[in-house]
This record gives structure tokens, sequence and C-alpha cells, in this order.
């Protein structure tokens, strides 16, 4: 048996053929227009999402704010462009980050429970900010970080990234000694459970309102991120989804397992490696700006698995950034409770919301929309 | 050993594969075990050889190297002429397939997809496939007739349908070596024979090379041009299945208690004769059957009477006669018989 490209005198029949065959079935028109129908959907979720809050602003002048062309420059149109639109890019960016990211740990480790923080660095990031804002050189940091001109704000983002970026850099460097995935997934959970220990003994000692101001981190929040704060997470985050979508080749060759990937001429070790990392900058950077988000990272790709019935990732990276980035915009138009001045804990929303969400997608899919 | 001439001396064949001096096997940091050592192999385009050899005795740590996918503790392999360790992981996947025994679990993807991945080593950084690897893909799914099974889902397909896809997905690697480990493990009988004819067919236009390992001697020997068997002592004998046959080495290598290989029929029989000698007459397929409840239950069958004290077992029409020297029995069919033999065995 000769493929096509050898034997020229048998090529013909079998291209033609085959082209013709190919192009008939190549791209279901179905996961052409659900991705085209889950852009559409981020489209109206993100006008929404300026429209509402603790007051209501008419769609039309949200995009009269957006397009500049308001005649007056009213509370309105300062609400939508100075509060509004930095928070929802942010909702945006953070959402398809930690899509896209949970993606690629998923697929990397064959395994459906795994998410941007399976290497513990979300624990990594606590124990920074635990250590800032609970531990007793608080008032030390704070005049250090004063001193740089850094906020409370900003020094709790570099206490996180800090403390998320030494854990990652362990486990990578223990990881690359190791052969088995699983074994390196198991890796990243001890190293979680030792650093979340160590985050507890401060917990355990600080004093009720330092607590206060623990806890309201741990809640996230797509609010904190102004534009000045945007100028530096918006591009990492940008950056780091399309190095992301970069490896959707790879990811599908590690479809059919490791040893398969490899004959197939993937650096196995390498690919690992390197989405990794990726995946945990992507899902540092989110936690830093907006705290520990957990649910998005693990439920976004099997929402996009089940709607789209495909595990090819030519078709389920475009879905994850677009569908993640409308997952967070909604929770977070939720959270704010429209038309109130409360405001609910992001992370209550995400989970409360998104948990019976994937469990009815999982349950109607044809099967487990997962192979583990 | 090897027990042909005609690849050894040659000039005029092409080599697919060659190993020089090749020893197989693990090493970490405190120790260095080869399983399989001074391997000089040859395997030319269009040759389907399978390796075979008892359980553990190092037949897939050959495979994996002859892949790359573990490196060689001495000597070389070469691929067309190319030691395989200085090319690129895609230079080397555009050379050599590789299928697996382990079964692949991938849910939702439809088997043309997995038949495409196969284009890995030869598409861009995007994996985008043009015309042309459409073509090759259209190609390898026809090639291991699965036309019909490509626009199923790769899950709900049999285990045999499972590694037809697979195979396709390696041809479409576009390789000269195909490499598979026990491939056949998990199927059942008929995709066995099915699967091996399947390679057989593929390597008849003389440009692919395949080596495949197999449990399944009996098949092996009936399909492959060339058989490597590796002996318990860790030596391989190569040559054409009926040479290795002939010099023994067959019946050397899988020597058990319970089991031999009979040489003259190429296949496996329970030992026999520990309950005496029986001597069948009658003709045609009911004498066949009698000689095969005789085996079963411990007799040798001889062809005439010159034993002493055989049993003499007469079938006919309405069934069967037993005479031996304790007396008489008889009875209407195998089943009666084979009860009959296991009396005498208890009584006796």
């Amino acid at each position: 048996m000769t493929p096509p490209s050898s034997h020229p005198a048998v090529a013909p029949r079998t291209l033609d053929d085959g082209v013709a065959l190919v192009r008939a079935t190549a791209r279901r028109p179905s996961e052409v227009a659900i991705l085209l129908g889950l852009v559409a959907l981020l489209a109206v979720v993100f006008l929404v999402s300026l429209a509402l809050g603790s007051t209501s602003v008419p769609l039309w002048r949200v995009l009269q704010a957006l397009t500049g062309t308001s005649p007056e420059r009213d509370a309105a149109v300062v609400v939508v462009e100075t509060i509004r639109l930095p928070r929802s890019l942010t909702a945006m960016l953070a959402g398809a980050s930690l899509g896209i990211a949970g993606l690629q740990m998923q697929t990397l480790f064959r395994n459906p429970l795994a998410d941007p923080f399976a290497l513990g660095i979300s624990s990594g990031a606590s124990l920074g900010v635990a250590l800032v804002v609970l531990g007793t050189g608080y008032g030390a940091a704070a005049v250090f970080g004063a001193s740089m001109g850094l906020g409370g704000d900003a020094l709790v983002t570099v206490a996180a990234s800090v403390g998320a970026a030494l854990v990652l850099g362990l486990v990578l460097l223990v990881s690359s000694r190791i052969e088995s995935p699983t074994t390196v997934l198991i890796l990243g959970l001890m190293f979680g459970y030792a650093v979340s220990a160590v985050v507890t003994v401060l917990v355990g000692a600080s004093q009720p309102e330092r607590l206060q101001q623990w806890a309201q981190w741990g809640f996230g929040s797509f609010s904190g991120v102004t534009w000045q704060r945007l100028r530096l997470f918006g591009p990492v985050t940008l950056v780091g989804v399309l190095v992301a979508s970069a490896t959707t080749k790879q990811l599908n060759a590690l479809l059919l397992g490791e040893r398969y990937a490899r004959s197939m001429g993937l650096a196995v070790r390498r690919a690992r490696l390197l989405t990794m990392f990726g995946a945990s900058v992507l899902g540092a950077v989110v936690t830093a700006f907006c705290g520990p988000i957990s649910f998005l990272g693990i439920a976004v790709p099997h929402l996009c698995r089940g709607l789209l019935g495909t595990s090819d990732h030519r078709v389920l990276v475009p879905a994850v950034v677009v569908l993640g980035a409308t997952v967070a915009l909604v929770a977070q138009i939720v959270s704010l409770l429209p038309g109130s001045a409360g405001v609910l804990p992001l992370n209550a929303v995400t989970s409360l919301l998104g948990a019976p969400v994937v469990v009815a997608v999982l349950l109607r899919s044809r099967r487990g929309a997962f192979a583990g | 050993m090897t027990l042909h001439a005609a690849t050894s001396d040659d000039g005029q064949f092409p080599v697919a594969l060659r190993t020089r001096d090749l020893a197989v096997g693990y090493r970490t940091r405190w120790m260095r075990r080869a399983v399989l050592e001074r391997l000089n192999l040859e395997v030319h385009p269009g040759e389907l050889v399978c390796l075979l050899g008892p359980n553990g005795i190092g037949k897939s740590t050959l495979l994996r190297t002859v892949a790359r996918m573990q490196a060689p503790l001495g000597g070389a392999v070469e691929l067309g002429g190319v030691d395989l360790q200085t090319i690129t992981p895609s230079e080397l996947a555009r050379r050599v397939g590789v299928v697996l025994t382990e079964r692949v679990a991938v849910e939702a993807l439809l088997a043309r997809r997995v038949v495409e991945l196969g284009r890995y080593p030869h598409s861009g950084w995007f994996g985008r496939l043009t015309d042309h690897d459409r073509a090759v893909v259209a190609w390898a799914i026809d090639a291991v007739g699965a036309q019909h099974l490509a626009t199923r889902d790769f899950s709900c397909l049999s285990d045999g349908e499972r590694q037809r896809v697979m195979i396709a997905r390696a041809l479409a690697q576009e390789p000269v070596l195909l490499v598979l480990d026990e491939p056949t493990a998990f199927l059942d009988v008929p995709s066995r024979a099915e699967l091996m004819g399947l390679l057989r067919q593929l390597t008849r236009e003389g440009t692919l090379a395949v080596v495949v390992s197999t449990h399944d001697l009996e098949l092996a020997l009936r399909t492959a041009d060339v058989v490597w068997l590796v002996m318990p002592g860790g030596d391989l004998v190569t040559g054409a299945p009926e040479d290795v046959v002939l010099s023994g080495a067959m019946a050397q290598a899988f020597e058990g208690r319970q089991v031999r290989f009979h040489s003259e029929e190429r296949s496996f029989r329970l030992v026999t004769g520990h309950q005496g000698t029986a001597v069948v007459s009658g003709q045609g397929l009911r004498a066949a059957m009698a000689r095969a409840v005789l085996e079963r239950e411990g007799y040798a069958v001889a062809t005439n009477d010159e034993s002493e004290g055989a049993l003499i077992l007469d079938v006919h029409e309405s069934g069967w006669r037993v005479s031996a020297q304790s007396g008489e029995w008889n009875g209407h069919n195998f089943a009666s018989l084979a009860a009959c033999l296991r009396g005498r065995s208890t009584r006796t």
C-alpha cells in the first residue's frame, strides 16, 4: 500500500475521491454554528454586563458610551467607562484564561478533575496573600509597598504572584524529573496541601479584623481591576491565551495518550512542561488580580465538550475561550445583584449557578463528555 | 542465528530497518540490565516480520527501542541507512508508525479525526490540514478498509475496529516501517486473523515494512514472511516461518509440561500418552473427531495396532465401540465416548 504522494499512478483516483468525501464531512456545520452562536451570546452578555449594576443604564446609552458618541458626559457614561467596562473586560479575560488553562490541564493529565490550579499554585498565591494580609509583616510590607508606590490592592497582587511563582517553580523543578503524569498531578496536590497547611496556621493565629480582609480576597472579584491595572492584566492574559491557543495541535496529539503522542512526533516532556507552565501562569495571574476563582477552570471545558460533542481541540479551544468569557461575565452580573446595593461573593455565584448547569450538560450529552 | 542467507549477503535488496549490535534493556542510575543483546537484524521493504517468544522475554522492549520509544543500551538502529538517534521527533514520526496494545480511551472523536492525528508530523504549527493531507487520510482509511467507520465515533467502535483505525492513523504518517506491539491482544479470534491479514496485505505492494509482535503463534506462522523468535536464553532465531519450525526452535522455545508444539501441524497440542495408546479404525470426520477425544483424554493415537495392549476404538455410522483387555464398551456419541474413557482411567 502506498500513500498518494509516492505513487502518482494511483494518486488521482484516491486523491479526488478522498478530497470530495472529506470536504463533504470534514467540519460538521453544527460545530461552526455553535461557535458563532457562542460569540453572539458573548456580545449580548457583554453589553448587558455594562447596562446592569447598582443602577441600570439603558442599552443605547451603553452603546453611545462605547462608541464615544454620547452628546453629554453624564454620570451614566462615566460609570460605564470607568467602572463597568474595565470590570467586564477583566471578567472576560479571566474567564477565557481559566477556561483554556483548565482545558489544557484536563487534556494534559487525561483527568476530568484537573484545573489550572492542579499544581498547587492557587495555594501558593493564598500563602503570599496570607503572609501580607495576616502575617506579622503586614505593617512592614505596607510601608515597603507604599515606598514603592503600591497601594493595598497592588500589594496583594504582588504577594499572590510571588507565592504562586514560588510554588510553580518548585513543582516544575521536581516534576521535570518525573515520567508519569499522574505522579505529577499528585505531586501538585501534595504541594497544595502543604502550603494550605501553612496558610491555616496563619489564619488561626491572626486578628479578626485582618481575617475580614483575608476572607474578602478569598471571595474573588473582578471589580478590583481598574483601567490602570488592566494595562498589565490585559496584555499578560491576552498573550497567555494566544500562546495557549497555539498548543491546539499538541493537545490533540495528547488525546491518544503520551505514548502515541510521542510516536507521532510530539516531544512529550517539553510539551508537558511548557503546557503546565503556560496554564499555571494564566491561573496565577488571574488569582493574583481577581482572587482564587475556583470553578470556571474545571467547568468550562466540560460545558464545551457537552455542547459541541467533540474532544477535538481545534473546536474546543475557541469554544472554551468564548464560553469562559461568557460564563465569567454572567457570574459577574449576578454577583452584583442588579438593581440592589448588595454584592454576593463571586465564587459563591460561579459555583452555585455553574454546578447545576454542568451536571445537566453532563447528564444530557449522549454520554460522559470526557474520556478519563 | 539466521536460518536463511538470502537477506544477509546481498547488496541488491534495500533495507528498511537494520540493527547493528543492538542491545536493548533498562538502565537506572545504579544498574544496566540488558534484556536482549548483540542483535543484528534486517527488515526489507515489503516484509511482514512477526516477533514471537514467551512472555516477559523482551519483545516489547525490542519494539520500543526500534521505534525509539526508549534508548538502546548499546549498538544502533538504522532506518533507511540513518541512525535513529540522530533524527528529530517529527522526522522519526514520518518514518516509523506505531500501534500499541493499549486500549485508547478517547470520547467524542470521529474515527476520521483519529486518523487525521497521524498527519501530526507533516502538518504545520497549528495542525491545519491541506488537501494533500486529507487525501492521505482518505487513502489510509481506504487501505485498512475502514471507510464505513470514518464518520462514526471512535469510542463506539469494537476493539478490532479501533485497532484498524489506529493502523490507518499510523499509515497516515506515511512511514516506511510500521511497528505494532501485540495489536491483537484484546481482539476476538476472527478479528485477529483479519488484522494479521490486513498487515500482510499492506506489505504486498513492497514499500512498507511491518514488524509485529504477537502471542498468536499459529496465526503468525501462517501469515509472516519472516519470524523473529526470541528463545528463552535471549537468543534470537530468524528466518522464514517454515525454516524456523524445521529447525526445532519453535518446539524448544515453547516447551511446556502440558502442551507441546507439533512441527508438522504448526500448532500446539496437549501432551498425550500418559493414559496409554489407542488405535482408531474408521474413516473421515468421525475418525478425526474420535482421535480428538482420545488426545484430550490423554491417549497417544497410533496408526495401526502394532502396540501391545493398545485400546482399539472402532467408529461407525451409529456410534463407537471400544475394545480393551479389560472389556468392551459402546455408545452413540462422543460425549459417551469421553465419559467411558474417563471412567476407564479412574478405575485403573
